[in-house]
């Protein structure tokens, strides 16, 4: 039953007397199923490490992400400059950190606004009889609407006033943060209205009633912390599809601008230099599709994790 | 059953014009102006003269329902005209005119529509080809190293954008190998053998990127539900009974695990419009996508709001289709 590493990693595994009686926290139980799956361990080792690389990353590099360097432009990859350089002699290395930043935030932020609005919402519909109706017709619509034609539009109809309030940089990532935010909400509130559904059901959520809790309690004590499974896994689905959303936009030119790239940014400005220097493509291409990856192992893992009659064996 | 359709009608009209509401007012917040495109020499008075006798300065309301009056009664009944070379009444009736083209918004959808059908359709029709028998074969034999092979692949295909895989595709095709394009050539006319196969040979690059990622997440869904099905009781009765493994598999499991499947194939559809987004970008079709793009960037409102809700209605239409042959296949959701 003693596991050394569980001990080491969650510190809430407790030894009683002799007979090591093992006292074991919910979480506790969900990192160690999460742990036996490879594909999800592999995810999280990949997206921690391609964090740090962008965070910490460029304050190690010698080069310069944004100051151009003319003479050593369109390099194919060498020691100095593993993925090469772009057309005005800038380290690509240096850049994909800085893009991956970029990228990463948007991501992080844009699922975080997509999945607090989401749980909202199916809280609301779940637990009020009277809010259910309106609130799914409108999920139904969003549902319905052409997303990505509809960003775009936004885009280009708030890209200059934005700017204009907060400065070229944090406009925009407003602005995308908000646009994926506001149109990927829809699946996270759907599970979740069903999940409350559910629970609400139960004895003790019946129980928590009878003995005169308030409502607002009883959602934030009882029905949400329930409902965490579901969430955990679309938050981990959204980020994937925050990213994708990201650079599909810059892909398409209606992203960030190329002074402040992301991986989707560095591929457009790369794509027509294809035949010259190739590593302009792939390396942001790799780097977007092996964070993806991992993500959506991780989700995959969390969902195995989560799911107690898997956890149970 | 057809209580059953006229009950998701109900709700499917008054979605779709909601859905009409929501995209004209967004586009109307559009900075773009008519008559902007009009040569400088004309007086501000008359600029402003024209924009009153286009309607543009008419309450926000009024707008909104003579577009709708366009987009649901005249544009249907101009299309109806010029495909069976037909009059209906006078002939006289306002369209919805490109502030890019002058010409009406849905000629130009009609012009483009074939590249995007043929592409698109191509590789939605080859991914549900590929997705099924995956899907089938990895849940049959489960942990299997085909499943477990099968099951990569599909979480790789789904994970990796189709702008990064069409990319390289150009990269390795047709930049080093030299086998495909690496764009698409509207203007050729298939008439004989050789453009025939340069026809097949420019459609293999597109088509082929597409299908792979329209497989992937089919097969993980089909495989998924063969899973469900296969620890039903009735598939040990079927075995029971004696009947060959191979009738059990395509006569009792396949046919009930894909009852979702199909369901889920009918709501894609329209998704195949939000995928020309990129892929005809990638290379260069000018299709749906592409006039989409160039109507964005061009500020060309009338376009814009004609594609988003084509795609729109086309979305709930195909929820519609799913719904109902949902209720077809299983029964017992029509009496939910």
């Amino acid at each position: 039953m003693t596991e050394p590493e569980a001990t080491s990693v969650d510190g809430v595994v407790e030894a009683a007397d002799d007979e090591k009686v093992v006292h074991r926290s919910l979480w506790g139980d969900v990192w160690r199923q999460f742990r036996r799956h490879k594909g999800a361990m592999a995810g999280l080792i990949v997206l921690l490490f391609v964090s740090i690389a962008s965070f910490v990353g460029p304050l190690l590099l010698p080069y310069d992400a944004v100051e151009a360097d003319i003479k050593m432009r369109n390099q194919g990859p060498s020691w100095k400059h593993p993925l090469g350089t772009d057309n005005l002699g800038r380290d690509m290395v240096a850049r994909s950190m800085v893009g991956g930043r970029i990228s990463l935030l948007v991501a992080i932020t844009a699922m975080g606004l997509a999945v607090s609005l989401g749980t909202t919402v199916g809280i609301l519909a779940g637990f009020y009889r009277r809010l259910d109706g309106l609130l799914m017709r409108l999920t139904d619509m969003f549902l319905a609407l052409p997303v990505l034609p509809l960003l775009m539009v936004i885009f280009m109809l708030f890209r200059d006033s934005l700017r204009a309030a907060f400065g070229p940089e944090q406009g925009i990532f407003m602005l995308i943060v908000l646009i994926i935010g506001v149109t990927s909400w829809m699946q996270t509130a759907r599970v979740v209205r069903g999940e409350v559904l559910t629970i609400k059901q139960q004895e003790f959520v019946a129980a928590a009633h009878s003995i005169g809790t308030r409502k607002r309690n009883v959602i934030f004590r009882h029905i949400l912390p329930n409902c965490m499974s579901p969430v955990m896994v679309a938050a981990a689905l959204g980020m994937a599809v925050a990213i994708i959303t990201e650079s599909a936009l810059s892909f398409l030119g209606l992203g960030f601008p190329s002074d402040f790239p992301t991986w989707g940014r560095l591929l457009y400005d790369g794509k027509d230099f294809i035949s010259i220097t190739p590593m302009r493509v792939v390396g942001p291409g790799t780097l977007i599709s092996l964070t993806v990856l991992s993500v959506n192992f991780i989700g995959d893992g969390l969902r195995d994790a989560l799911d107690p009659k898997l956890r149970s064996r | 059953m057809l209580w059953f359709i006229g009950r998701r009608l109900t709700i499917a009209v008054p979605t779709l014009i909601a859905i009409s509401f929501v995209i004209f007012a967004i586009l109307d917040l559009a900075p773009g102006d008519p008559t902007s495109s009009l040569p400088l020499s004309i007086p501000p008075d008359v600029r402003e003269q024209i924009r009153e006798a286009l309607g543009f300065n008419d309450p926000f309301l009024t707008r909104w329902v003579l577009w709708m009056k366009q987009v649901f009664i005249n544009e249907p009944i101009s299309l109806f005209e010029t495909m069976f070379n037909v009059q209906v009444g006078s002939g006289e009736r306002t369209r919805v005119i490109s502030w890019q083209s002058r010409a009406p918004v849905v000629e130009t959808i009609a012009e483009r529509l074939p590249q995007t059908t043929w592409v698109m359709g191509l590789a939605f029709i080859f991914g549900i080809l590929i997705a099924v028998p995956v899907g089938v074969i990895s849940a049959y034999r489960q942990y299997s190293v085909f499943d477990q092979v099968g099951t990569f692949f599909s979480m790789v295909g789904y994970s990796v954008p189709t702008f990064f895989t069409g990319l390289l595709a150009i990269v390795i095709f047709s930049v080093h190998l030299g086998w495909f394009p690496s764009y698409y050539d509207t203007t050729l006319e298939v008439t004989d053998w050789d453009s025939l196969v340069a026809q097949i040979k420019q459609l293999v690059m597109p088509v082929g990127v597409l299908s792979m990622f329209n497989a992937a997440a089919l097969s993980r869904f089909t495989r998924s539900s063969m899973l469900d099905n296969l620890s039903e009781d009735y598939v040990r009765t079927a075995r029971s009974k004696g009947l060959k493994e191979k009738r059990v598999l395509v006569r009792h499991v396949l046919r009930n695990s894909l009852i979702p499947v199909v369901t889920l194939i009918a709501m894609q559809v329209p998704g195949i419009f939000a995928g020309a987004l990129i892929t005809e970008q990638i290379f260069r079709i000018n299709g749906i996508g592409h006039l989409l793009i160039s109507a964005i960037h061009m500020g060309d409102v009338p376009m814009v709001q004609t594609l988003s809700f084509m795609v729109a209605a086309l979305t709930v239409f195909f929820n519609l289709v799913a719904d109902v042959v949902y209720g077809i296949l299983d029964p017992r959701i029509r009496y939910d």
